[in-house]
């Protein structure tokens, strides 16, 4: 699934990365605990949260992570935006709870990281 | 090559600075991108916990041929009781700290995981010093 197909199936809004709408998205994972997330070894993960700081993305760019969708209506600051325009990671919004956004995703083929 | 770093306790908007910078300089050097992304999570959960539980640190960075050697030395409370800190779930983070992500007690077990070597000392009242190294098979 890409980045496109994303942004509709949780009706999200793109907030940057545009240019990277093709990327594929294989698995997913979500939390607010970014030392959870820096366990993960796998690649092409998108991350839900409702963690909206610049330490999401700088986990996001430790960890290889190409998507962060911010769920429970996040806001995203432009410190954020700037962090990661410049380490290629693609941002959305998203209305809906976390648990609602992981489901959608999940019904529609993403796999889960375990 | 050689890189130093300060690190600020308490300071979260610039926590993750150093594992960046590693980052660019390693993605130029090696091609094994999980080489490059476990010594990265290693430095910036070493970096978070000198935000997050000291006072002031500095990261000591040593690229050589065959290895990556990385220290984060800080001034702080120190750890007493070290082993009880590796264990996972093993927490003293503020509501401060979890309110930006983090305190899941997951930090040190996760910087053994992605190390190939790694050592931790500390004295209570002085400061904490840890190495973490990565064996590189070429560069
Ligand atoms: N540099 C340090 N100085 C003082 N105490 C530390 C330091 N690093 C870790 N500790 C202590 O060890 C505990 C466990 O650390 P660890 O990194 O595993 O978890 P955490 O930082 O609490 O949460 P997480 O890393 O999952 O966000 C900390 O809660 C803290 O009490
Ligand atoms: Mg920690």
């Amino acid at each position: 699934m890409n980045i496109k197909e994303v942004v509709d199936i949780i009706g999200g809004k793109l907030i940057c990365g545009e240019s990277m709408i093709n990327t594929e998205i294989e698995r997913g994972f979500a939390s607010d605990l970014m030392s959870d997330v820096l366990t993960l070894d796998s690649d092409n993960v998108l991350l839900i949260t409702g963690l909206a700081n610049l330490q999401a993305i700088r986990t996001a760019e430790m960890s290889d992570i190409s998507c962060i969708v911010f769920a429970r209506n996040k806001k995203i600051t432009k410190e954020m935006m700037e962090l990661a325009k410049e380490n290629n990671i693609i941002l959305i919004e998203c209305a809906s709870s976390v648990f609602k956004t992981a489901g959608k995703l999940y019904k529609a083929g993403i796999k889960p990281v375990f | 090559m050689h890189f130093e770093y300060n690190i600020e306790g308490g300071d979260f908007s610039k926590a993750g600075f150093a594992s960046s910078q590693l980052k660019k300089v390693l993605k130029q050097l090696i091609t094994d991108h999980k080489v490059v992304k476990r010594t990265v999570v290693a430095l910036y959960e070493a970096e978070v916990n000198v935000v997050a539980h000291a006072y002031l640190g500095v990261v000591i960075i040593d690229i050589d041929t065959d290895k990556i050697k990385i220290q984060i030395n800080d001034k702080g409370p120190g750890i007493e009781d070290i082993s009880k800190a590796m264990e996972e779930g093993f927490s003293t983070a503020s509501e401060k700290v979890r309110e930006m992500g983090f305190g899941a007690g997951m930090g040190l077990s996760n910087i053994k995981n992605n190390s190939d070597d790694f050592k931790i000392t500390s004295e209570v009242g002085v400061g904490t010093k840890l190495e973490i190294i990565a064996y590189l098979k070429t560069i």
